[in-house]
């Protein structure tokens, strides 16, 4: 008898069926995954600039101990797994807290977004901070200087010369950050947030077609990498600093 | 709060998170680095080709992998090793292959391309000259390669290698996803049988703390006593 392959059965058409919810298609809620991944990654980011920039100034202040503080916090949140600062959030915090507040926690709707942003956001900061801590210290330190000698104080030399001119240095390893941050968001469907890798693997659970699940959400973080990379090569070349070469600190991260 | 903290189900529960999680866990960091560092090197080497058929391939990879999260990639290959393993055999059926294999597979392919990016760097790194001298000796491009540029761009690329390695130990932690039992999915199964998640996370975060804090420190030492000889 001869042997029969089993082969694997592409239908492209599938994106177009309805999906099991009765409502939307199939491309429809991947879709919408792609929306709660960008809402995710966005507010994780406002997050991280902040708590990053306020880490990273810390660490470049002449305050001894409040720059051993933000070493600290970047090492922790560094060296623990991303996945495992999720669970922390998301299990551990409602019951280390007092208890109305811990169920009230866990009865927010939408948590798992909440626990998302706020997760990948602290995460994102560690490394937010090291760009920014290496932006300040890239600057002359006649900058620093001359802003005290002129009679500003401390926050307003880092507020109206220092920092402005950091974050045009560091604006190209911010930019593959905000990436990092857009991919990482994906690590938030192990706490149930039906972002867009979720929704692919809900597709491949309910019509079986694995292969084209995948595609679509591959095409799909292709795209938004793609439209990230060029607007903010736009925006770099806009603010870049007159003079410099472009030569930027950059770290291997993903 | 910390009243009725349980620490005696961590104990009870150390031999089979270390025995069987940790295992995974390392057995995965080590191999995959090491297939990723193999592989990335090729990579590396062919992105830098100056015949467009060789680079292009190499890059396209290497910016596609970058380009989508671990967990889609962990997913993809988790249903495509099995077709691969089909096509390459010539087997009837597509080929089941174990948890351990479909994620090593998947962490060596996935973290090459981190790695490709870490050693094209360092082979950039190697003054020009060094490769003019090779040839001058008569040495072909395996040659020049492998006992001139490989060796040096290694070394100054090490700091860099390991970091990358800390964080391939961390990602592995992502193999949760596929309900496989390295160290986290150890605590993870623990946690939910007894009830513990509380305990089993926070001892998991120590550990993987500890060993990334401690494996970090040894780098930047490295990294000191590198700097020293150069």
């Amino acid at each position: 008898m001869p042997e029969k392959r089993v082969n694997y059965h592409w239908n492209w058409g599938i994106f177009f069926q309805t999906s099991p919810d009765g409502v939307h298609t199939y491309l429809e809620t991947l879709l919408m995954g792609t929306g709660w991944t960008l809402l995710t990654a966005l507010g994780a980011w406002a997050l991280a600039l902040v708590l990053g920039t306020l880490v990273g100034v810390a660490r470049t202040t002449p305050y001894f101990w409040l720059a051993r503080l933000g070493d600290a916090y970047v090492e922790l949140f560094r060296d623990i797994p991303l996945l495992v600062q999720m669970f922390l959030w998301y299990f551990v915090l409602p019951e280390l807290l007092p208890v109305e507040l811990g169920d009230w926690l866990k009865q927010l709707p939408d948590a798992s977004f909440y626990t998302a942003v706020v997760a990948l956001g602290f995460y994102t900061s560690a490394r937010v901070s090291e760009q920014v801590r290496a932006g300040i210290s890239s600057l002359a330190r006649g900058q620093r200087f001359a802003a005290l000698a002129l009679g500003l104080t401390l926050p307003q030399a880092y507020l109206y010369v220092l920092l402005p001119m950091a974050y045009r240095i560091i604006l190209p390893p911010l930019t593959s950050e905000f990436l990092n941050v857009i991919k990482n968001s994906a690590v938030a469907l192990t706490i149930g947030l039906m972002e867009l890798t979720a929704r692919a693997r809900a597709m491949q659970e309910l019509s079986f077609q694995v292969f084209e699940a995948f595609t679509a959400a591959t095409i799909i973080y292709l795209v938004i990498n793609i439209a990230v990379t060029f607007g903010m090569r736009w925006v770099e070349r806009r603010s870049a600093v007159p003079g410099l070469i472009g030569a930027t600190p950059q770290l291997a991260t993903h | 709060m910390f009243a009725d903290f349980d620490f005696d189900v961590i104990v009870r529960s150390l031999p089979y998170l270390f025995y069987d999680g940790m295992t995974f866990t390392l057995m995965l960091t080590a191999l995959a680095t090491t297939g990723g560092i193999v592989f990335g090197t090729i990579l590396a080497l062919m992105r830098l080709s100056s015949f467009g058929p060789i680079s292009l391939p190499a890059a396209g990879y290497v910016n596609l992998m970058r380009s989508v999260p671990l967990v889609l990639m962990i997913f993809w290959f988790y249903f495509l090793v099995p077709y691969i393993g089909q096509w390459v055999t010539g087997a009837s059926r597509p080929i089941q292959v174990g948890a351990f294999v479909s994620s090593l597979v998947t962490f060596t392919l996935f973290e090459a391309a981190y790695f490709c990016e870490i050693m094209r760097a360092g082979i950039q790194s190697i003054p020009h000259g060094q490769v003019a001298a090779a040839q001058a000796l008569g040495m072909t491009y395996a040659q020049t390669m492998g006992y001139i540029v490989l060796p040096q761009a290694f070394r100054n690329m090490l700091p860099v290698l390991l970091t990358q390695t800390i964080i391939l130990f961390q990602d592995t932690s992502l193999v949760y996803v596929l309900s496989i039992t390295d160290f986290l999915g150890a605590a993870s199964k623990v946690a939910q049988r007894d009830g513990r998640l509380v305990e089993m996370y926070l001892f998991a975060a120590l550990v993987y703390f500890v060993m990334s804090f401690a494996a970090s420190l040894l780098v930047r030492r490295l990294q000191s006593r590198i700097a020293i000889i150069r």
